[in-house]
């Protein structure tokens, strides 16, 4: 299955916008939203619910305090810093877990003397299969200061392939995390195609080289197009010409458009719109040929 | 004081916010970039480099002579991190969290751990601030790590000023911890707004208090300041939706630099965060 995946290292250069555009724009997509800790593109789509699932992952330590006779050794055991130690009385202390530090490593679950730590699951969001007007959109939400990011993507894009099977769709659109790190290693290994979103600031360039080097290391086909260029048309110049000398194939520039926020406002896609900005999407999503790959 | 500038939404504003509440502060600051994936603040200052210091982290490493494929520590490794392959432990070093459980559950002593390198921190002097650059190594995976350590470089009776990742998972929530005070930048869009009552959860589950800054104030609509109003949270400060500030960030130039007619909003905002309401 094809999927071609919206990123950008720096955040805020207009991925979700871009990639809900490119959705409109293919013929029988499934969408995929990654970007599942601050997800935007279901207020795009309006996505209505088919199903919810709870999503799960790993586990969270937990001290029954009836049990625990405060020694400390997971305080000491701890590298996470989630320890937490309270004196209930001068000398007479007992230990808590703070659940939004805790990796759930189980290193204090083992070691524990008095065996006083449980490990249960830990609820990390949900996942859903949606419909909006495009197509099945498959999307998550962490939930607040959890954990596993990267594993929800990887569970998204699982889902996304298995709906794009079954209906026969034809390729996967996935709007991505930005940075560099698990969540955005876990939406692009493996990929068609990366699609990678900038600005011609001194930080969108910077953050593209680094997000680059990623996907040159995973080998994936990888192009590049520069929104808002007309903001500084001499650095646009030159991060199209470094991006052709690392490797990627420009996909094109989107113009400086306040008509990007007014679709934004009312729930399109900016193709969706008269935004002059449109056109220069449409010419992103021909250039890019994603259609017609074998 | 230690802040923390932080958002949902990237590309909302954070790191102008930071840097340029940094330069109004006028007295010695230190800046930490804790964005180890995109860190941008140096970009900006250019300032005179001190010092670079390669971060590491603990990983596992097997003796194959001591190690009797038992698989005690592959099924305790809650990461899949580590793998029993022809009766050998395996060690898959970028799934490692560096917990240190693997060793001493070996029975026979066949894992040590070895320092594994996963990024950088570079400290740079430029006028009134100290930044210290985290820079997390393209692949990896352990930003939590980096910036923990990054945060034990504060230095106390000095005003720290963290500039945060965007999101909300673990590499926010590990900036976060600690701070007396978190400025959620946001912009006045559907999507800017939707992010902020993401960081607004964040910040309350953490329990530390927190004003918002609208930026590029003049686009969008009214509806941050409505949830704003609804649910009791503080406007600290708008920074007018002008292309003098988009042009001038595109740059690498700070707003109280390049528009001196702005300096006056991060002073008072300095004001603000020093006498809480």
């Amino acid at each position: 299955m094809r999927e071609l995946v919206v990123i950008s290292g720096k955040g805020g250069t207009g991925k979700t916008s871009v990639a809900a555009s490119l959705a409109v724009l293919a013929d029988r997509p499934v969408i995929a939203d990654c970007d599942v800790d601050a997800a935007d593109l279901h207020l795009v789509f309006q996505p209505v619910a088919r199903e919810i699932n709870e999503f799960y992952s790993g586990h969270q330590a937990l001290i029954r305090s009836g049990i625990c006779t405060g020694c400390g050794r997971c305080r000491d055991l701890c590298r996470f810093e989630a320890v937490g130690r309270v004196d209930t009385a001068p000398g007479d202390p007992i230990f808590i877990i703070d659940p939004t530090a805790c990796e759930g490593c189980g290193v204090c679950v083992r070691f524990c003397p008095a065996g006083a730590i449980d490990f249960p699951e830990r609820h990390c969001g949900q996942w859903m299969i949606s419909d909006t007007r495009v197509g099945p959109m498959v999307h998550g939400r962490l939930g607040t200061a959890a954990e596993n990011s990267g594993k929800l993507v990887s569970l998204v894009r699982s889902e996304a392939r298995r709906v794009a099977a079954a209906d026969a769709r034809s390729g996967i659109i996935i709007d991505g995390p930005p940075g560099i790190g698990c969540p955005v290693i876990a939406s692009v290994t493996g990929a068609t195609m990366v699609l990678i979103v900038t600005e011609p600031t001194l930080s969108g360039e910077h953050d593209l080289k680094r997000v680059m080097e990623l996907t040159a290391h995973f080998q994936i086909p990888t192009w590049v197009a520069v929104n808002k260029w007309d903001l500084n048309s001499g650095n646009t110049s030159r991060i199209e010409r470094e991006a052709v000398a690392d490797g990627a194939k420009l996909a094109g520039r989107i113009r400086y458009d306040p008509g990007v926020t007014e679709a934004q406002m009312t729930g399109k896609a900016v193709v969706e719109t008269d935004a002059p900005s449109a056109y220069d999407m449409a010419r992103i999503w021909d250039n890019l040929g994603f259609q017609t790959l074998k | 004081m230690r802040v923390v500038v932080a958002s949902g939404k990237g590309g909302t504003g954070k790191t102008t916010v930071a840097l340029n509440l940094a330069r109004a502060w006028g007295e010695p600051v230190q800046l930490l970039d804790c964005d180890v994936e995109a860190p941008n603040a140096n970009l900006f200052l250019g300032g005179k480099v001190l010092e670079s210091l390669v971060v590491t982290v603990p990983v596992p490493e097997v003796d194959e002579t001591l190690c009797n494929g038992c698989g005690e520590c592959s099924g305790f490794c809650e990461y899949s991190a580590l793998a029993c392959v022809a009766a050998k432990a395996m060690v898959f070093v970028s799934m490692c969290h560096s917990c240190g459980g693997c060793s001493p559950v070996c029975p026979t002593g066949a894992i040590s751990e070895v320092e594994n390198r996963i990024g950088t921190i570079v400290t740079s002097s430029s006028g009134n601030i100290t930044l210290l650059e985290g820079i997390l190594d393209v692949g990896g995976t352990m930003a939590p790590s980096l910036i923990r350590r990054l945060k034990s470089l504060q230095k106390s009776g000095t005003t720290v000023i963290l500039d945060s990742p965007p999101g909300t998972s673990c590499p926010v929530v590990t900036t976060m911890k600690g701070a007396d005070f978190v400025v959620l930048v946001t912009e006045p869009t559907p999507f800017g707004l939707h992010d902020l009552t993401l960081a607004v959860d964040t910040t309350r589950e953490l329990g530390i208090p927190f004003g918002v800054v609208v930026n590029r104030l003049g686009t969008g609509d009214d509806r941050v300041h409505s949830y704003c109003a609804n649910e009791g949270i503080r406007v600290l400060m708008e920074i007018p939706d002008d292309r003098r500030i988009a042009e001038a960030y595109s740059r690498g130039k700070l707003v109280v630099d390049a528009l001196p007619e702005y300096a006056g909003l991060f002073t008072g905002l300095r004001r603000k965060l020093e006498k809480p309401l």
